[in-house]
């Protein structure tokens, strides 16, 4: 009996790869545990081995091949004395039988480079080459741009060095920069957390990667009390110069523990800048300035987004301010505030309004400590109303807050209550429907906003 | 603690028994007065008391060089003072004024000195640990040859970012001398009641790290022991652990009644280990000062303390607008690396 291997889904995260090469070839017998290719994923190169006994009747895919989504078949294993070519040829077959993908995990994104095609980056001079850039690469960029310019700089983590980065988002800089400058930590982020606030007070600029936020719960005490306080309890003296950075959120099917949104959370603090950046090019220009700011940055990424791509300036030295937020969408009807991954709902739900002839102005935060909250008072004045979108818990959410600063500074100005839409009130679940029900959805900010605009 | 063994001659100059005698009972004298403060109601909100210690800081700081960083936990009025800096900035903050170190701001427990290279006053217990180390990682980084000492009481040597610390500085051969002050009481637990293992210094050995206890009622002991830790952190050997044995004589701070120790056990200490009078013994006795002029000394170092206590209830409370400022760094304070 034939047996079928089909491209295997190696993270979380993964919905294709690359078929780097094959490791077995027509003919060979393989027995379970034996190597037989090298897949490449968005995050690292992978060795992939057979699970079944048999021999490699058919190899579908060519080694070479990109883009082989999760679950295409890529060889046919047979028994002694069997023929491949007898079996009906299941490459051309569709993933039918196949369990559902990623793709219906919030993880689907659309898969063409996001252009900001509505409104043009303000800040980027008319003429300038844009270059399709994945968030992980702008992240990458950044970083090894700012250790280029500055001496001071380092990047201190679990796996950010020999390993290229948990999320590959440190790739190449060990080769660059060196093991003085690229530093595994042992799984200690308490630890590793308070020696880089040290090293911060001491006179270096530390980056910090979290392999996710979810574990700097265990780092938070340096975080506030060390980081975030010491220059008002030092009177001005002692600054802290440093950057906490790692994917946020939920990423799929990682359940409780490893899904959940802190930037409400460090929102809360003075002391602290926190950044959530959508783009690739706001990814770089905003690190880019978190890595110069001479205070504690909580940057908040997403890995989803980590293979999204979007156009990103070529320019030499390409910084985005804190504190501004970017209109990605002009519009009249209601104003739609988001940021990081939230983005993604509120610039689709604009794609659908837009068909209903609703016309949705949507503003991306870009930083949410400093908020650039005029922005979107400017834009309640237009629209008269708002819908917030965030992936974090809805008790004490960044809409929230923007509530009621709308409600203190343009109570007048409103036609309808602002709607926040977040994610549920619940621990993440790990099966994919309740996931995907405990997530903010495309169809909640829709239907958000026919609420604010009584459609 | 073993009673002191019989005095030894010790190889030591006049001058630097006069150095340690005055550095200690300056630190005795303002923590006195700052417990007078605090009952006056000038002081406010926790408040711990060095007295008793004042050898271990005075015995370390006397083996450091210029350009060494200390830290330190919210007990911390001795290293400051210990360190240079200027008790009116110091007691001034604790009344909470403008000419506090921290124009206020920050309190007893969290002052800083830039310029003295103190870097707190931290008022979470063990946190102050990875940030010594991660001042040590900065010189090594910054490729200098400075020595950060990171102090911490017994209480806190049960954290466990202590461990994870002594794992990194020890991975990394970073220059920090982890200092346990060992007072015997954390809070009102004593050693004994919250750890099974007899001496924490040789935790380390679990790290690789080295070291070693030390009498720290005997300001010489300490400074003979920091000149030995110093050392090994400025050979570029990594850490070492000195478990300085201590007593505080006062409570854990100025609202603690400490029933948990007896009086006794508490002036038995005073009696027959103060570091203080051990000093003092050793002036009179190796002929180095009269009565008199210790009597001299002591009141210079009232008038230094009295003056301190004038400036602190003098200075003006911070400017309301203070409230919004210090929050933002524009620049660095710091500038670029030292």
């Amino acid at each position: 009996m034939a047996t079928e291997i089909l491209m295997p889904a190696l993270s979380p995260t993964m919905e294709e790869g690359t078929l780097a090469k094959w490791l077995v070839k027509e003919g060979d017998t393989v027995s379970s545990g034996d190597i037989m290719a090298e897949i490449e994923t968005d995050k690292a190169t992978m060795e992939f081995e057979a699970v079944d006994e048999g021999i490699v009747g058919k190899i579908l895919i060519a080694e070479g091949t990109e883009g082989v989504k999760v679950n295409t078949p890529i060889a046919v294993l047979v028994e002694e004395g069997e023929d491949a070519d007898a079996i009906p040829a299941p490459a051309a077959a569709p993933q039918a039988e196949a369990e559902p993908a990623p793709e219906e995990a919030p993880a689907s994104a659309p898969a063409a480079s996001v252009a900001s095609e509505d409104v043009a980056e303000p800040d980027i001079p008319e003429g300038t080459e844009m270059v399709s850039t994945t968030v992980r690469e702008a992240l990458r960029d950044a970083m090894a741009e700012e250790m280029r310019r500055d001496e001071l700089v380092f990047l201190m983590g679990e796996e950010v060095a020999e390993y290229q980065g948990a999320y590959k988002i440190s790739q190449g800089l060990l080769d660059e920069f060196g093991a003085r400058r690229v530093i595994d930590t042992p799984i200690t982020e308490h630890g590793f957390a308070g020696i880089a606030v040290g090293a911060a007070f001491g006179g270096t600029r530390p980056i910090v990667e979290f392999m996710t936020f979810n574990f700097a719960m265990q780092a938070i005490d340096q975080i506030i009390n060390s980081a975030a306080k010491t220059l008002y309890m030092s009177g001005g003296q002692m600054g802290c110069p440093i950057v906490f950075r790692g994917p946020n959120g939920a990423a799929a099917r990682v359940a409780a523990q490893h899904s959940q949104d802190y930037a409400a959370w460090y929102m809360q603090i003075p002391g602290l800048k926190v950044v959530m950046p959508y783009s690739a090019s706001d990814a770089k220009g905003l690190l880019k300035s978190a890595i110069r700011d001479p205070n504690p940055v909580i940057f908040l990424e997403n890995e989803i987004l980590y293979g999204r791509s979007f156009d990103v300036p070529k320019l030499d030295d390409y910084t985005v301010p804190f504190g501004k937020a970017r209109i990605w969408r002009e519009g009249s009807d209601v104003t739609i505030v988001s940021f990081g991954i939230g983005m993604q709902y509120a610039l689709e739900a604009a794609d659908e309004l837009a068909k209903d002839g609703i016309s949705a102005e949507v503003i991306d935060l870009r930083t949410i400590r400093p908020m650039d909250t005029a922005t979107v008072l400017k834009s309640i004045q237009k629209t008269n109303r708002c819908v917030t979108v965030e992936e974090g818990f809805p008790q004490g959410s960044v809409g929230n807050y923007i509530s009621s600063v709308i409600m203190q500074e343009a109570f007048d100005y409103l036609d309808a209550p602002v709607i926040n839409c977040t994610g549920k009130d619940v621990p993440m679940p790990y099966a994919a429907n309740l996931e995907k029900l405990a997530l903010v959805t495309t169809k909640e900010v829709i239907d958000a906003v026919k609420s604010v605009t009584y459609r | 603690m073993a009673a002191r063994k019989t005095t030894k001659k010790p190889n030591v100059s006049k001058e630097e028994l006069l150095h340690h005698y005055r550095e200690m009972l300056l630190i005795r004298r303002f923590e006195e007065k700052a417990g007078q403060l605090y009952g006056m109601g000038l002081i406010g909100g926790f408040c711990h008391l060095y007295i008793g210690q004042e050898a271990v800081v005075v015995g370390l700081e006397a083996a450091a060089s210029e350009g060494d960083k200390r830290v330190t936990s919210y007990r911390d009025h001795g290293h400051m003072l210990a360190c240079g800096m200027d008790p009116k900035g110091v007691m001034a903050e604790l009344t909470g004024r403008e000419g506090g170190y921290s124009k206020g701001k920050g309190g007893s427990m969290h002052m800083f000195s830039k310029e003295k290279h103190f870097y707190g006053g931290h008022g979470i217990v063990g946190a102050q640990v990875p940030i010594g180390a991660g001042l040590a990682f900065a010189d090594k980084y910054l490729g200098n040859d400075r020595v950060t000492f990171a102090y911490f009481g017994d209480g806190a040597a049960n954290q466990g970012q202590v461990y994870e610390t002594y794992n990194m500085a020890e991975l990394w051969d970073l220059p920090v001398i982890f200092v346990i002050e060992n007072n015997q009481y954390a809070m009102g637990t004593s050693v004994q009641r919250s750890t099974k293992s007899p001496s924490l210094w040789e935790r380390g050995a679990a790290y690789g790290i080295p070291g070693e206890e030390v009498d720290g009622m005997d300001v010489l002991a300490v400074k003979a022991a920091g000149e030995k830790a110093v050392a090994h952190c400025r050979a570029g050997k990594g850490p070492y652990i000195l478990e300085v044995k201590t007593y505080r004589y006062r409570g854990h701070s100025m609202s603690d009644p400490a029933k948990y120790r007896t009086r006794e056990e508490v002036q038995k200490m005073r009696e027959e280990r103060d570091a203080i009078e051990h000093v003092r013994d050793m002036l009179l006795t190796g002929k180095h000062a009269t009565e008199d002029d210790l009597k001299a000394i002591d009141k210079e170092i009232k008038e230094i303390v009295n003056e301190s206590a004038e400036f602190a209830k003098e200075s003006p409370e911070p400017a309301l607008d203070e409230l919004y400022t210090d929050i933002y760094a524009d620049v660095l304070p710091q500038g670029s690396a030292a």
